[in-house]
C-alpha cells in the first residue's frame, strides 16, 4: 500500500509541475463548451434563395414577399431567367432556386393545379431536405391563405366530417433548445477524450526518456504501477467533469434533473475503462508519436460513432452493435439521460454494465501487457 | 548540398517506414474515416422505436397502429396499457416517441366530431424529435386520406423539388471534401509538428543544427516525406469516394490535385509554426489538437453548416484555412466549377500560406536556449 501511495504522489507532483496541464483542465473545457455548443448545431438558418419569377403577377409577388418575411430565408437576387439563377447556385451564393413559371396565377384561378419548381443545392443532403421542407411549408401556408379568400371551400373539406387533429408535445425540452441537448454530450466527450490522450502518452513518455527503467528495477508490482498511473488521472478526469458541469450550469443553464452523485458514480467507472484503454495503448507504443496516433485513431472512431452528432438509432444495425464497446457512447447517453430526463439508476443499468465490463477488460489487459523486461 | 539534403530526406523516410504502426494508422485512418462516414453517420432514420397507448382499441385504431408499423420508419416497441407507463420508455431511452390514440377513435374518426391524436416526443434530442413528429404526422394524415378518400384539390400548388448535385442525398458528398482536408491536416500539420518537437525533446535537434546542413534544408527535409505521404492519402480518399460512394469529380482533376498540393503546403507551414513554439511532443500535440484539429472540424463547415453559427464563430471560421480549402473542393469536385469561380478562395488560401510561412521564418530559431 505504501508503494502505491508513493507512485501516486510522484504522479501528482508531475501533474502539478506540468504548467500546460492546469489550464488544459480548467480553461480548455470551458472554451470548448462555449464554442462547440454554439457551432455544433444542425439547425437550418439563413438559407439564401433566388427567385426566378416569370409570372410577374400579383400572386407571385405576394409569395416572394412572404418568403422574404420569414426568418429562415433571405432572397438574394431575382434574375430574369434560369441560366443566371443556376450561375448563382454554382458560385455557392444561393442554396435554393425557386422558379415560378409563366401563367402561375392563371392556372391557380382556373384551378388547373398550378406548379412551382424548387432546385436545392443538395451537397449537404440533410440541410437541403430541411431547407426545402421549410420552403414548401411556407408555400403551403401561402396556399391555404389564398384559398381561404377564394370561394373554393367545396374541395377543402368533406361536408360534415370532423377533423383529425394531431397534438404534439416535446417532453423534457419543450422549447427544443439545442444547447440543452449538446452540452451534456460535449461534457462527456471532452472528459473522455482528454483523459485517454493524456494516459496514452504517459507511460510511453517514461519509456522514451528512459525513466521507466528506473521504475522497472524497483520492487513495484505490475498492478501497483498501473493503479498508480490510473488513480491520479482519474482525479484529473473527475476535476474536468466538475469544471465542465459547473460551467454548463452557470453559462448555459443546462437542466440537472437527475442525481449528480449518479453522474459522478458512473463517470468513475467510465473513466477507469477509458484510462485502461489509454494505458493499454501506452504499453504497446514505442514512441509518443505512435501512442498519439493510435489514441487519436480510437478517439476519432469513438467520437464519430458515439451519438454526439448523429443519433445512434439511425445507424445501420451492425454499427449500432459496434457502439457497445465504445465508452464514449455510454457516457454521452448517461449524461444526457440523467441531466435532461432525470433518469435513475435502473434506466441506465445497461450502460453501467457494459462500461463496467469494459473497465475490467481494458485494465486487465493493461496489467497483463505491461512488461517489466524488454 | 543536394546530396546531403537527399541523405537527410532518406533518414526521415527510414524513420517513417520503420514505424509500422504509425504508417498503418496513417493509411488506415482515412479508410476507416471514409467508411464510417459513408455507412454509419447518417441523420436519416429507419425503424425508430415508438410506444403506442391505444385507449380505444377498436378496428380503426388497430388499423392505424399497423399502418404506422408497416411503413419501415417506425417499429413498435411496446403497446402501453395506461398513461402511467408513458414515461418509463422515454426515460430509459428505449423509445423516442409515444402516440396516444383517444377513446372512441373509430366512431369519432368516421363521425362528425374532432379527434385528437397525441404525439409525445423525447425532446432531449431536438432534431430527432422534430423529424419524428413530422414523419408521424405525415403518416397519420396519409392514413386519414386513405380511409376517408378525399378528392384532390385542384387549387393546391404543386411543389416539385429537385436536388442538385446530389440527387440521392448521399452523405458522402458532404464529407469527402472535409475528410480530405482533415487528413491532410492530421498528417502534414500534426505529424510534422510532432517530429520536429521530438528532435527537440530527445536532444537530437542540437546535433542536426551543428551539422553543415542549413536550418532551412533541415526543415524542408523533415517535411518533404510527410508532404508526399499526405498527398497520397488525399488521393486515396478521392479514389475511395469515387469507387465506393460514387462521389463524382465533376470539375478538373488537375485543378483538384493542384489545390490539394497547395493545401499540403499550408498545412506543413502550420505544422512547422506549431513546432517552433512548442518544446515537447505533448505540447505540440495539444497545440495542434486544440488549435488546429478541433476548429478545423467544428468551425469549417465540414460537420456543421456555417450559416447557422453565431456571427463571431463565422468570422473565426473564415480565418481557418480548412474552410476555404473545403469550399474549393466542393466547388471543383461536386459543382464542377472552373478556376474563375473559386479564384477568390484560392487567393485567400495562398495569402494565408504566405503569411504562415513568413511567421514560421521569423519564429524559427537556429539556436537552442
Amino acid at each position: 500500500m505504501r508503494i502505491l501511495a508513493y507512485i501516486i504522489q510522484k504522479e501528482f507532483i508531475q501533474i502539478i509541475r506540468n504548467k500546460a496541464l492546469l489550464p488544459m483542465m480548467t480553461i480548455l473545457p470551458i472554451i470548448q463548451l462555449i464554442v462547440l455548443s454554439n457551432a455544433a448545431s444542425n439547425e437550418v438558418k439563413n438559407v439564401n434563395v433566388v427567385v426566378v419569377d416569370q409570372d410577374r403577377s400579383e400572386m407571385s409577388r405576394l409569395l416572394t414577399s412572404k418568403i422574404n418575411a420569414s426568418n429562415e430565408f433571405s432572397i438574394v437576387s431575382s434574375p430574369p431567367d434560369d441560366k443566371s439563377a443556376m450561375a448563382t447556385i454554382q458560385a455557392n451564393e444561393a442554396d435554393i432556386v425557386l422558379q415560378i413559371p409563366l401563367n402561375f396565377e392563371r392556372d391557380y384561378l382556373r384551378g388547373e393545379g398550378p406548379g412551382i419548381q424548387m432546385l436545392a443545392n443538395a451537397i449537404n443532403g440533410q440541410q437541403a431536405t430541411v431547407g426545402s421542407g421549410y420552403l414548401a411549408a411556407i408555400i403551403g401556408d401561402f396556399n391555404k391563405a389564398i384559398m381561404a379568400e377564394v370561394p373554393i371551400k367545396l374541395f377543402a373539406q368533406r361536408a360534415g366530417a370532423g377533423q383529425l387533429l394531431i397534438a404534439s408535445r416535446n417532453w423534457y425540452n419543450p422549447e427544443l433548445s439545442y444547447t440543452d441537448f449538446m452540452v451534456p454530450g460535449i461534457l462527456a466527450e471532452i472528459t473522455a477524450l482528454l483523459t485517454i490522450v493524456l494516459t496514452a502518452m504517459n507511460v510511453v513518455r517514461e519509456r522514451e526518456i528512459g525513466t521507466i527503467e528506473q521504475i522497472n528495477v524497483t520492487p513495484i508490482k505490475k498492478w501497483q504501477f498501473i493503479l498508480g498511473k490510473l488513480i491520479p488521472f482519474l482525479c484529473v478526469g473527475l476535476l474536468l467533469l466538475t469544471v465542465g458541469l459547473t460551467a454548463g450550469r452557470l453559462i448555459f443553464d443546462i437542466p440537472m434533473r437527475g442525481s449528480i452523485p449518479l453522474i459522478f458514480g458512473y463517470a468513475i467507472v467510465n473513466l477507469i475503462a477509458v484510462l485502461g484503454l489509454g494505458l493499454l495503448i501506452s504499453n504497446f507504443a514505442d514512441t509518443q508519436q505512435q501512442a498519439i496516433f493510435v489514441a487519436f485513431f480510437f478517439v476519432f472512431i469513438f467520437i464519430l460513432m458515439c451519438g454526439l452528432f448523429t443519433p445512434i438509432e439511425s445507424m445501420p444495425k451492425w454499427a449500432q452493435y459496434a457502439t457497445i464497446p465504445n465508452p464514449l457512447a455510454h457516457f454521452i447517453s448517461v449524461s444526457r439521460k440523467v441531466l435532461i430526463k432525470g433518469s435513475d439508476f435502473m434506466d441506465i443499468r445497461m450502460e453501467f454494465i457494459y462500461t463496467a465490463l469494459l473497465a475490467v477488460f481494458t485494465n486487465t489487459m493493461a496489467i497483463l501487457s505491461y512488461q517489466k523486461q524488454e | 548540398m543536394i546530396k546531403v539534403f537527399w541523405a537527410f530526406v532518406k533518414k526521415e523516410v527510414f524513420h517513417i517506414i520503420r514505424d509500422r504502426r504509425t504508417l498503418l494508422i496513417l493509411f488506415g485512418m482515412p479508410v476507416a474515416q471514409v467508411l464510417i462516414f459513408g455507412y454509419a453517420v447518417t441523420n436519416e432514420f429507419k425503424d425508430a422505436k415508438i410506444d403506442i397507448l391505444d385507449l380505444s382499441r377498436d378496428a380503426t385504431s388497430q388499423q392505424l397502429v399497423s399502418h404506422m408499423a408497416s411503413s419501415g420508419h417506425f417499429e413498435i416497441n411496446e403497446m402501453l396499457l395506461s398513461e402511467n407507463e408513458m414515461e418509463a420508455g422515454l426515460k430509459e431511452g428505449s423509445t423516442k416517441l409515444v402516440m396516444v390514440i383517444p377513446q372512441d377513435f373509430s366512431s369519432n374518426f368516421y363521425g362528425a366530431s374532432n379527434v385528437t391524436i397525441q404525439l409525445i416526443a423525447d425532446g432531449s434530442d431536438p432534431n430527432n424529435a422534430n423529424t419524428l413528429i413530422q414523419y408521424a404526422t405525415n403518416m397519420i394524415n396519409d392514413f386519414r386520406k386513405e380511409r376517408l378518400d378525399q378528392p384532390a384539390n385542384p387549387y393546391l400548388v404543386q411543389v416539385e423539388m429537385r436536388m442538385l448535385y446530389n440527387p440521392q442525398l448521399a452523405s458522402a458528398y458532404n464529407f469527402i471534401p472535409g475528410t480530405i482536408a482533415l487528413i491532410l491536416l492530421i498528417i502534414s500539420a500534426m505529424m510534422t509538428s510532432l517530429t520536429i518537437a521530438k528532435e527537440k525533446e530527445t536532444g537530437t535537434m542540437e546535433i542536426l543544427l551543428v551539422s553543415p546542413l542549413p536550418p532551412l534544408l533541415i526543415i524542408l527535409g523533415k517535411v518533404a516525406p510527410y508532404a508526399v505521404l499526405s498527398f497520397l492519402d488525399a488521393v486515396l480518399v478521392i479514389i475511395l469516394g469515387y469507387f465506393v460512394f460514387n462521389v463524382p469529380i465533376a470539375g478538373s482533376l488537375v485543378l483538384l490535385l493542384v489545390m490539394c498540393l497547395l493545401y499540403v503546403v499550408t498545412a506543413l507551414s502550420l505544422g512547422t509554426l506549431i513546432s517552433t513554439v512548442s518544446k515537447t511532443q505533448q505540447d505540440a500535440m495539444m497545440r495542434s489538437l486544440i488549435g488546429l484539429m478541433m476548429p478545423s472540424m467544428m468551425l469549417s463547415g465540414f460537420v456543421f453548416p456555417m450559416t447557422s453559427m453565431p456571427i463571431v464563430l463565422q468570422y473565426i471560421g473564415h480565418i481557418i484555412p480548412a474552410t476555404h480549402f473545403i469550399e474549393i473542393l466542393k466547388g471543383v469536385m461536386l459543382r464542377g466549377v472552373g478556376l474563375d469561380a473559386v479564384l477568390l478562395e484560392i487567393l485567400i488560401l495562398i495569402g494565408m500560406t504566405l503569411l504562415l510561412l513568413a511567421l514560421t521564418w521569423k519564429k524559427f530559431k537556429i539556436r537552442l536556449e
